[in-house]
């Protein structure tokens, strides 16, 4: 097939001008795109109000699909759940066995741990979630990782809380519109959450990868080796994550990085918990604390 | 069903359905991705938008303003999660080229066309990923290539889909 000519306009003086101005505006349109980038690299979260409209007005869709996607998930494992019945309920008979001292002796800490807080004075304010919402959806078709939130500014979402799973940190709200909000999973290149292994305290820096992983780099010392199992948590420096949320599990070890997976797989994810930012109150504990012997 | 055909600078006066179809449908497929209900963990899905504009790009060579992808890209930026400006900017350049290639190119086939699409898919895909690199992003570039590959396969299909459109549009 042969194309149509009407991007040759042969004589007509109307339609050459017409043409020329298209590509005018096209080649000057990108050059604004260009400028558009710079801006977005020096602020990610530019046109917030317009990106966060959007998602509020395909929000019911997103949420609707979600509902039926989690039904059908559930029924399949309802099913599955009958399958080796006996079995399980054994293995979960043992582990609770298991458990109870171990809880017992817990509860025992945390008592003493009360004990001894109070013993310092120190308060510690039980953080109350902002919200508590659904995951509906992500960015499939980019290479950045963002989630949509089914709650917003009107639940008192705001840009810069940390938002975490049932299970550990799941990232933090990028972007807030009114219904919905977007969240930076900490899996997107662009997330860097401070953490340390448990349980001896060694700390690190969790970056994404943009590929479902985990970089964790360790601070300080270099010759500081990480072992395919170890946990690491969130210590809270810095602010805005609160301390000891369960971050990544490593998972592979190279020879010059150490890559974990998340610890609460958003994927599975069911609701999502988004608390006020974290502020580290250090300057009220030292006042609190009395001066080391030493000094 | 009446087609005209056109002649040397005449546009053909369309009706406002037959000029919203391919705009509508076009930042359909851009949401399409934000809508599908499931947390990816790396890009799995084809940027639909830029399919289906590319597939009216080559279905009706004509329809397009040159400057088209701007405001469309702006649009699939907001809701992509890409830094806004990068399909602006990779859209609108895949278009010049396809201009250009049809200076020289005269004759077209199916296949030809699908070879057009797969190239400027790749190039805008390939495009956006450095983008986003620039805007803050991380990522192995190994994570697009399923993407480019399972977007070149599924070409056709949205092809198709857009050819159905058209005679509905046209109708």
């Amino acid at each position: 097939m042969a194309r149509p000519s009407n991007r040759r306009p042969g004589y007509s003086r109307r339609a050459q001008y017409g043409l020329f101005f298209g590509y005018v505006a096209a080649v000057s349109g990108a050059a604004i795109a260009l400028l558009l980038l710079i801006l977005s690299a020096v602020d990610p979260n530019g046109f917030g109000a317009l990106k966060g409209a959007i998602s509020d007005a395909t929000l019911p869709i997103t949420a609707g699909g979600r509902w039926v996607v989690q039904r059908s998930s559930d029924a399949g494992g309802s099913i599955g759940s009958y399958i080796n019945a006996a079995g399980h309920v054994r293995q979960l008979q043992a582990e609770a066995k298991e458990n109870q001292t171990k809880l017992i002796e817990a509860r025992a800490l945390a008592f003493e741990n009360a004990r001894l807080k109070r013993l310092l004075g120190i308060t510690e304010r039980g953080t109350r979630p902002v919200a508590v919402a659904r995951l509906v959806g992500s960015t499939g078709s980019s290479i950045r990782r963002y989630a949509i939130l089914n709650a917003g500014y009107l639940n008192g979402v705001r840009s810069g809380m940390p938002v975490r799973g049932p299970g550990g940190l799941v990232g933090r709200i990028a972007s807030a519109g009114a219904i919905s909000a977007r969240v930076s999973l900490i899996t997107d290149g662009g997330m860097i959450v401070p953490v340390r292994r448990v349980p001896d305290g060694t700390p690190a820096i969790a970056t994404g990868t943009g590929d479902g992983l985990i970089d964790i780099r360790a601070l300080g010392a270099e010759n500081t080796t990480f072992r395919r199992g170890d946990v690491f948590v969130t210590s809270g420096a810095g602010g805005v994550y609160p301390p000891n949320v369960p971050v990544a599990i490593i998972n592979r070890v190279t020879r010059e990085s150490f890559f974990a997976r998340p610890v609460s797989d958003p994927a599975a994810l069911d609701f999502a918990i988004v608390e006020p930012v974290y502020q580290p109150q250090v300057e009220v504990q030292r006042r609190i604390l009395p001066p080391l012997p030493g000094q | 069903m009446s087609r005209t055909l056109t002649y040397r600078g005449y546009q053909p006066v369309l009706s406002a359905k037959a000029r919203a179809v391919p705009i509508v449908s076009t930042m359909i497929g851009s949401l399409l991705p934000a809508l599908a209900p499931m947390i990816a963990q790396g890009p799995v899905l084809p940027p639909f938008g830029l399919m289906v504009l590319l597939a009216w790009r080559l279905l009706r060579p004509g329809f397009w303003a040159v400057w088209a992808p701007l405001p469309l890209g702006f649009f699939d930026d907001l809701v992509s999660g890409q830094p806004v400006g990068s399909a602006m900017l990779c859209w609108t350049l895949a278009f010049l080229a396809i201009e250009a290639s049809e200076r020289s190119v005269l004759w077209r086939d199916y296949v030809q066309d699908w070879m057009v699409a797969a190239a400027a898919i790749a190039g805008c895909l390939v495009g956006g990923y450095f983008l986003a690199l620039f805007a803050g992003g991380a990522a192995p570039i190994l994570a697009i290539v399923p993407q480019i590959i399972a977007s070149t396969l599924l070409f056709p299909v949205v092809a198709r889909l857009c050819a159905r459109l058209d005679v509905w549009r046209l109708r």
